[in-house]
């Protein structure tokens, strides 16, 4: 079994499982949001009306929560969501609540490793379609709907249709001014937006060795744009080092067998590898950055749970030293831990020197929420994952989604830019 | 199940335009409805009617997890969406939710059908009858689970053996 089957086995207390089995997996870990958390209370009061018991959860230790889609409230009907989401944490005993303005918060895919929330070997449902993020720690990670969450929080368990799996292999180290965001927009545009429905992507091979946790979190975080159930990483002594040193314990790695099955095999050579921006409205229309058409650039993004992680500003920050954008630029971290790190280590006065704005962290602009949504006819460039019509904001707005390094350096040019052309 | 159809020719509608984003924080049912496919289509809201479909190409729901893109369009009146294919979250939310049924359809019926056409769905037979044009399609059948927990009415209602 490959490490899915063997994860999905064990959860549901199979010996075995194989593709297309129809399972109810046991689940490790449950996550809501302010979006999701309020559309789970409202499952609840539809199922009290049923007549279905809703008092007690099955297991509130396995359940954390975040705020991170609308705050900062903006307007009084997401401050509301907050209150109903801290009501509902209250009730049900829940301790794991990541709250706005008191302490470590952020996005919630990005608190899922930033708090070591999640192991290897769980199986761990979200409710966002991002959940796929975490299965970079060697989890089964996958995003639901508000019924299904619901259902999970009172009966612990969920069903699945075990999904094929499709192996990325990757060859070799990406070069300086690569990043996994370029490799995953280049894989996103081979196999397009549903090239990996229902199924697994796998990524693997001596690259992946190579490569830090957060570049991992960045590739399984949009197996979502090619439709996949999850996307998942085997874990190593890094996945260890890194869920170690965020106080973890009792790791225990799980991996495939020799003998795995995957449905397709892809293998890429890193070293070939070159900036690329997904162009508007899909995340399948790419394009090699220095063949992207030459428009003017209204804003440039350096936020999400994509697009923010430490290493994200890291790389931004590399490019924006000693340089001054030329168009309206925010970097949000994406978690108050990033944001902290990013202080004491003289990232967020490179920003500010440059002339960018430096944000909360939110989801924010990300989903066209608020804090700096894109106007009609805007056109923006950004580290986070959709550009679907009205995703940042306005339907007649244009999003080209790129890694930080060439969201920074466009920043500087005012135009797309390889951040290998700037002088 | 009987109705007429809205046709949206194109493939991967996602659900950031079956309800755009800035409508996640509301979490009341009409209101929502009164926003579906509001990225895609505004005159959407005036034209459909309790009972008719939605029929489009490839990966129809594509995007996010939100819950609110099938409940928005099963309170706008949608009995079924009608697709070459579906992304999956939408998929589970429309079944587990009972909201409305996700139904796969070949290349035949995605041409054969057009806007306006009165259809009737069988799920029983897996066949959808285009009454207008007196034709017939075979529907992709649901997978043994979806099966059951689509007669059950939902997730909650379904008891696993
Ligand atoms: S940052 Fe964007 S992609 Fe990530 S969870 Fe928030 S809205 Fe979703």
């Amino acid at each position: 079994m490959n490490i899915v089957e063997k994860i999905l086995a064990r959860a549901s207390g199979k010996e075995k499982v194989s593709p297309d089995d129809v399972i109810f997996a046991n689940v490790d870990k449950v996550m809501v949001h302010d979006v999701s958390g309020p559309g789970v209370i409202k499952v609840f009061d539809k199922l009290k009306k049923q007549g279905i018991n809703v008092d007690k959860l099955w297991d509130s230790s396995k359940v954390w929560v975040a705020e991170d889609h609308f705050v900062p409230s903006a307007e009084k009907i997401s401050a509301e969501n907050i209150v109903k989401l801290q009501n509902f944490t209250k009730n049900y005993g829940i301790e794991k609540h990541f709250k706005y303005g008191m302490g470590q918060y952020g996005i919630c895919h990005t608190i899922s490793h930033e708090e070591a929330m999640v192991l290897p070997g769980e199986v761990y449902v979200g409710g966002d379609s991002h959940t796929n993020t975490t299965g970079a720690l060697g989890a089964f990670a996958a995003g639901l709907g508000h019924t299904d969450i619901a259902y999970v929080l009172l009966n612990g368990k969920i069903w699945f249709k075990v999904p094929e799996t499709l192996y990325f292999k990757l060859n070799g180290k990406l070069p300086d001014h690569v990043m996994a965001k370029d490799l995953i927009l280049k894989i996103i545009g081979e196999i397009g937006t549903d090239g990996g429905a229902y199924q697994t992507m796998q990524f693997g091979g001596n690259g992946i060795e190579e490569m830090s946790v957060e570049s991992r979190l960045t590739l399984c975080n949009m197996t979502t744009e090619a439709g996949a159930k999850n996307g998942i990483v085997e874990p190593d002594q890094k996945v260890v080092d890194y869920l170690s040193s965020r106080g973890a314990s009792n790791i225990t790695l799980v991996n495939g067998d020799a003998d795995a099955e995957y449905s397709k095999i892809y293998e890429f050579e890193s070293s070939e590898m070159e900036p690329i921006v997904a162009k508007p409205f899909s995340p399948e229309n790419t394009s090699v950055v220095r063949e992207a058409p030459n428009v003017e650039l209204d804003k440039s993004y350096i936020g999400s749970c994509t697009g923010a992680k430490y290493e994200d500003l890291e790389a931004a920050a590399r490019i924006l030293k000693g340089r001054k954008v030329k168009i309206r630029t925010e970097v949000l971290p994406a978690a108050i831990s990033i944001y902290k790190r990013a202080m004491e280590n003289g990232l967020l006065k490179i920003f500010l020197d440059a002339g960018a704005t430096v944000g909360p962290p939110t989801c924010g602009a990300c989903c066209g929420a608020h804090m700096g949504v894109l106007a009609k006819d805007e056109i923006c460039i950004s580290t986070t994952n959709r550009n679907f019509p009205g995703r940042m904001g306005h339907v007649d707005s244009q999003t080209y989604l790129s890694s930080p390094l060439v969201a920074a350096a466009s920043a500087v040019t005012g135009k797309i830019t390889d951040p290998r052309d700037l002088n | 199940m009987k109705g007429n159809v809205i046709k949206y020719e194109q493939d991967n509608i996602d659900t950031d335009v079956i309800i755009p984003g800035q409508y996640l924080k509301i979490h009341d049912y009409a209101e929502l409805a009164s926003h579906a496919m509001e990225g895609l289509d505004p005159q959407f809201h005036s034209k459909v009617k309790e009972g008719d479909f939605i029929l489009s190409g490839k990966n129809f729901g594509c995007g996010s997890s939100r819950e609110h893109a099938p409940i928005a369009l099963s309170h706008s009146g949608i009995k079924a969406v009608l697709a070459l294919s579906f992304a999956r979250i939408f998929y589970r939310n429309a079944v587990d939710g009972a909201f409305l049924l996700p139904i796969e359809i070949e290349e035949d019926a995605y041409q054969g059908i057009s806007e306006g056409d009165e259809i009737e769905i069988n799920v029983q037979l897996n066949e959808i009858k285009n009454i207008t044009k007196n034709q017939t399609y075979k529907m992709k059948p649901f997978s043994e689970i979806i099966g059951k927990i689509i007669e059950a009415g939902g997730l909650f209602k379904y008891k696993p053996d």
